[in-house]
């Protein structure tokens, strides 16, 4: 290797005089022994291989939420898909769980009071409240069929992955939009 | 090896010296002065850009990690991250940490997070304007130090599905395992990936059980061989991927399309894994 590489810097050095380099350079290359400045010591395996579990256990976890596109992970489709759907499935058991104890506790969150209660709030809260649950169900329903879609190994091109969640974002909003306005 | 390159190396330097002086350039990624180079329209005009890049030194461990910015001139920089990167360890800062080799993106030596997504430095301009660039190591990773993530799991995964043909069977003419046309098409897309890492470490599911699950290029290189129509061992590579883990951890969030530097997609390998498993 270094024989080579040194008849190759003859060559070149035949082709014009360098300025860096004199021309008697290979000569002493192929005299000279190699030193290396840095010194190294010696160690047996085993010291290598605890030396290398004690960096090991110092290393840092590089950072990874707090630094990664937060449209991928904060606001990307599939996390929003797990908060609504624990949402809903938490708020069912819980609701659930409270009309069983009412009875006992003397709370009345029957069909008919319930229904008297939203019909006294303003116009303003009472929209609002309802987008706060139409637009989870919208979403989960919506999103959920996209993952039925992806099931079959279907829209997975990069292009439908970016703008079906934006589509989805959208259809989520109008349909909880529509329902607040019509139900 | 040596002698093959060194000969080519000499054919290059006597077509080169016919056109100019052959004074021993090196083609570089950087660009050193701008002598050498085209001048652009305004050299006149630097175009200053920070560059804010995580550092950790293992010689100091009990040091947070910290980031620390560097300046550069885009116009005599090359356009590419990469060439930032080397540009500051050959002129500003020695001490920077980073893995690199093929500048062209078939090595995935210098996959890391810029500006919130993983790619290749070798393959990701520098956006022109001067807002500062953000530079991590890959997201979730154990650091060697700066931007050089511990691979290791990754590669111990790699190697535990098998990625190798398996057969018993001897080919008819005792030659080569001949493939249809049909059958090799399967394994576009497949074979070009260079287990960057990139995907597995964009992904969260990977990030909180990587122990367990295999993450998107693994899952890759798994439906690379499940689907290889020369493999004998369909069945043994799929009831390894049968449990709840290995695979169904999965839960297409789909960062890992989004990331992939070379263009595959890892997440539709994924979801044909999980079809073949239910039918």
């Amino acid at each position: 290797m270094n024989v080579s590489r040194v008849g190759v810097r003859a060559l070149q050095q035949g082709a014009k005089p360098n300025v860096f380099f004199s021309q008697n350079l290979p000569r002493v290359a192929i005299n000279a022994i190699q030193t290396r400045p840095a010194s190294t010591n010696k160690i047996t395996e085993n010291d290598a291989q605890s030396l290398l579990a004690a960096q090991r256990r110092q290393r840092p976890i590089s950072p990874h939420l707090q630094v990664y596109d937060p449209t991928q992970t904060w606001f990307g489709g599939s996390i929003w898909n797990r908060i609504t759907g624990s949402v809903f499935s938490g708020g069912l058991y819980i609701f659930g769980a409270t009309y069983l104890a009412a009875p006992l506790l003397g709370w009345h969150i029957e069909s008919a009071s319930i229904a008297a209660a939203f019909g006294s709030l303003p116009l303003a809260v009472k929209g609002s409240l309802k987008f706060l649950l139409a637009w989870p169900f919208a979403f989960h329903s919506i999103n959920s069929m996209r993952h039925l879609t992806w099931d079959t190994a279907k829209g997975f091109s990069k292009k439908s992955v970016m703008s079906g969640g934006y589509a989805i974002l959208g259809a989520s909003v109008v349909s909880a939009l529509g329902m607040v306005l019509f139900f | 090896m040596a002698a093959l390159r060194s000969s080519s190396r000499l054919l290059a330097t006597a077509s080169r010296s016919a056109f100019k002086p052959a004074v021993l350039t090196r083609s570089m990624a950087t660009v050193g002065d701008a002598t050498n180079q085209a001048e652009p329209k305004n050299s006149t005009v630097s175009k200053m850009k920070k560059f804010q890049i995580y550092r950790w030194n293992p010689d100091q461990p009990t040091e947070k990690p910290k980031m620390q910015t560097y300046e550069l001139d885009l116009n005599k920089t090359g356009p590419m991250v990469l060439d930032a990167l080397v540009r500051i360890k050959n002129e500003i800062d020695p001490t920077l940490t980073f893995r690199r080799s093929c500048r062209e993106g078939i090595c995935g030596s210098c996959a890391m997070n810029i500006n919130g997504t993983n790619t290749l430095a070798c393959l990701c301009r520098i956006p022109t304007d001067t807002a500062e660039m953000k530079v991590y190591p890959l997201p979730h990773t154990y650091v060697v130090k700066d931007l050089v993530p511990d691979l290791t799991h990754f590669y111990k995964q790699y190697k535990s599905i098998k990625p190798y043909l398996q057969r018993d069977t001897p080919s008819p003419d005792g030659k080569e395992y001949r493939q249809s046309k049909a059958d090799r098409r399967k394994l576009d897309g497949l074979y070009e990936c260079i287990l960057c890492a990139c995907c597995s470490t964009s992904c969260p599911s990977y990030w909180w059980n990587q122990e367990e699950y295999l993450g998107p290029a693994i899952l890759l290189q798994s439906y690379r061989w499940i689907i290889d129509s020369r493999d004998e061992r369909l069945s043994e590579r799929k009831a390894a991927l049968d449990n709840s883990m290995s695979l169904y951890r999965c839960h297409t969030i789909l960062n890992c399309t989004r990331t992939c530097p070379k263009g595959l997609n890892p997440g539709l390998a994924i979801a044909e894994i999980k079809k073949e498993m239910a039918f």
